[in-house]
Parts: structure tokens; sequence; C-alpha cells
């Protein structure tokens, strides 16, 4: 593990790196993301070939606030796991696509579209995968309403508000 | 309120029974109700009990559960809708043939249940005119057959005409439905 740590410090320059209770966790750059992930599939002693998730994340509480994506990457002979971040403005957001590693990111990424509204830069057919066509919102950020507007039974008073 | 043996009230004597043509026409609609079931979750597991042998659908006139619309009278939906499913569900309905009832069967189908969120329609009412809704989570089959007879309560007492009077026509358009 150690080695790994030193390898993948040496090689990708990340912004940090550390060992979590149960995989490394390493938070890169978004515009060497894709270069990154790249070395962690293709270099000999990483081999990570198999992308398990990819999902979106949110800290609204943040200066500036960002959305971030986390990609879980598994190695599938010494069975050994990373966990990639990589963090964009929520004003700017725009992540590069992993389509072009991983066919299997395209999907993951339409999903992280449609709840974050991360924009996946290079992907090939980036529109809602499960929400309604004609959402407006991301339902996955922090400051969407958890109770539906279109709701009719719920009076307030019973609510004590 | 007469059973399904009890004749409706008219002029009888030897060998002959004389009543209006809308009570025969609802004795004879109410006691030949064709139900398709929309069961999306939980609820729809409610219904295979109340449609199976032991609660017995079938007693009610509702034999045949129609898994076309185009052959269905009574929609019944079921469980969880959602808003993705909303328009398909219309769809449903606006290719059921006239006359055409509708019983939105526990809480998800009447208001959204537990599921209030973005995700989940607030009631079908939101996008098909409902007749009786019945409560629970998911309701009991005995719920879900008396749901079924106040739909057969309606169906008998329906005025000729109804379907073509102006009246149920504007309750349509408040769904944007023909």
């Amino acid at each position: 593990m150690a080695t790994l740590v030193e390898t993948l410090t040496s090689a990708l320059s990340p912004l940090k790196i550390e060992l979590s209770s149960d995989m490394p966790v390493i938070i890169v750059e978004k515009t060497r993301l894709i270069e990154a992930i790249q070395f962690l599939v293709q270099d000999s002693e990483c081999c990570f070939t198999f992308l398990t998730d990819l999902c979106g994340i949110h800290y609204p509480d943040q200066n500036p606030p960002v959305l971030g994506v986390v990609y879980h990457l598994h190695n599938m002979v010494k069975n050994t796991r990373i966990r990639v971040k990589a963090f964009t403005p929520v004003s700017e957001p725009v992540i590069p696509s992993l389509t072009g590693l991983f066919s299997s990111a395209n999907w993951m990424e339409r999903e992280t579209y449609d709840f974050f509204g991360i924009r996946f830069e290079g992907h090939p057919e980036l529109k809602r995968l499960l929400n309604m066509d004609d959402m407006v919102d991301f339902p996955m950020r922090k400051e969407f309403m958890l109770e539906d507007p279109t709701r009719t039974d719920k009076q307030d008073a019973y609510f004590g508000r | 309120m007469p059973t399904m043996t009890e004749s409706p009230p008219g002029v009888s004597g030897q060998g002959f029974f004389l009543t209006s043509l809308e009570k025969a026409v609802g004795l004879a609609r109410k006691n030949s109700i064709w139900p398709l079931p929309f069961a999306t979750s939980c609820c729809g597991i409610e219904f295979m009990a109340t449609m199976a042998s032991h609660y017995d659908l079938a007693r009610f006139g509702s034999e045949r559960p129609s898994f076309s619309p185009r052959q269905a009278d009574l929609l019944m939906v079921m469980g969880t809708v959602a808003k993705k499913l909303g328009p398909v569900l219309k769809k449903v309905y606006e290719q059921m043939a006239e006359p055409r009832w509708v019983i939105a069967v526990g809480a998800c189908a009447s208001s959204g249940g537990i599921f209030d969120t973005y995700s989940v329609l607030q009631g079908i009412d939101k996008v098909i005119p409902v007749d009786v809704y019945v409560p629970g989570c998911p309701p009991r089959p005995e719920q879900i057959i008396d749901g079924l007879m106040k739909i057969q309560e309606l169906v008998e007492k329906e005025p000729l005409g109804w379907r073509q009077s102006a009246q149920y026509k504007a309750i349509l358009a408040q769904y944007g439905i023909e």
C-alpha cells in the first residue's frame, strides 16, 4: 500500500492522497482527471481496470460551493480498490467524461447529470436517465426541497407550521 | 341497498317485469364490471388476494380481469405511480371505452402516500379523474371489495346519457382528455 501511495504521488501529483479505512483516496485536479484514471487503468502496478461506481456529491457549505464526482475503481487481479475524487465549482459544473475509457460510465454519468446537474464534457448523449425529461431541477442538490410542491393533502396546520 | 339478486323497483305481474331502462342498464352493468388491474406495488399484492379464491372478486361480476384497456370498464390503480409513469397511465385511461370508471387503491394512488418526493405522482387524480378512493397502506382485501362495491353503487345509479353530458365532458376537459 505504501508503495502504491508513493507511485501515485510521484506519477499523478494529486491534490491530496489519504488512506481511508477501506481504500486509498486520491483527489485530483479535474483538468488532470482523465490522465490520472488512464494511469490507474494502464499502469502495470495499479491495473485498476474495472469502474465499480461513479456518483455525484454536493458540498453547498464550502466556499465556493462545490460539486464533485467520486469514482470507485477495482483491480480484479489483486482485489484491491481505489477511490478517485474530482471537484468543480457549482457555478461551472463541468467535469470531463470517462466514456472514452469505460463504456460503463455512459449511463452512470447520465444519472449523475440527471440528479446533480454535472455536465460531462465529451459524453456522447448527455440527457436525463431516470427523471422526467421536462424536469428542470437537479433533485440531489442540497437546496432542492424535500417535499413535493404538487402535494395537496398535507395541510401545514397538521404539521405545526 | 339492493343486493345482486334483488330486482330494481318496478311493476311485476305474471310472466313480466316492468322497470325503467336506466335501472335495467344499471343492474346489468353493475354486475358485469371488467376490471383492468394497474398494479405497481404492494397494493397490487393485496389485489391479487382480493382476486383469488378466498376473497373472490368474481362474486361481484368481475370474473374476468381485463388486461387490455379496450375491453375494460374499471381501471384499478393500485400502488405508487412515478411521475414518469403518469403519461402512461393517462394513455391507458384514454384507450378505455366509455363508460369507464377509476378506483384509486391505497395511499400512494390516492395522494402519493409516504412518497412526498420529486419522483412520485402526488395522487393519480393529477392526471385522470377518479371515482372511488380506497385508503390504507396497503388496504386489506375487504377494503378493496368495499371500494368495488362503492363503484357498483355508482355504476347502478348512473343516469342514462351522463357520458354524453356537457357536465361529464367538462370533467374530462379538466384533465385535457378528448
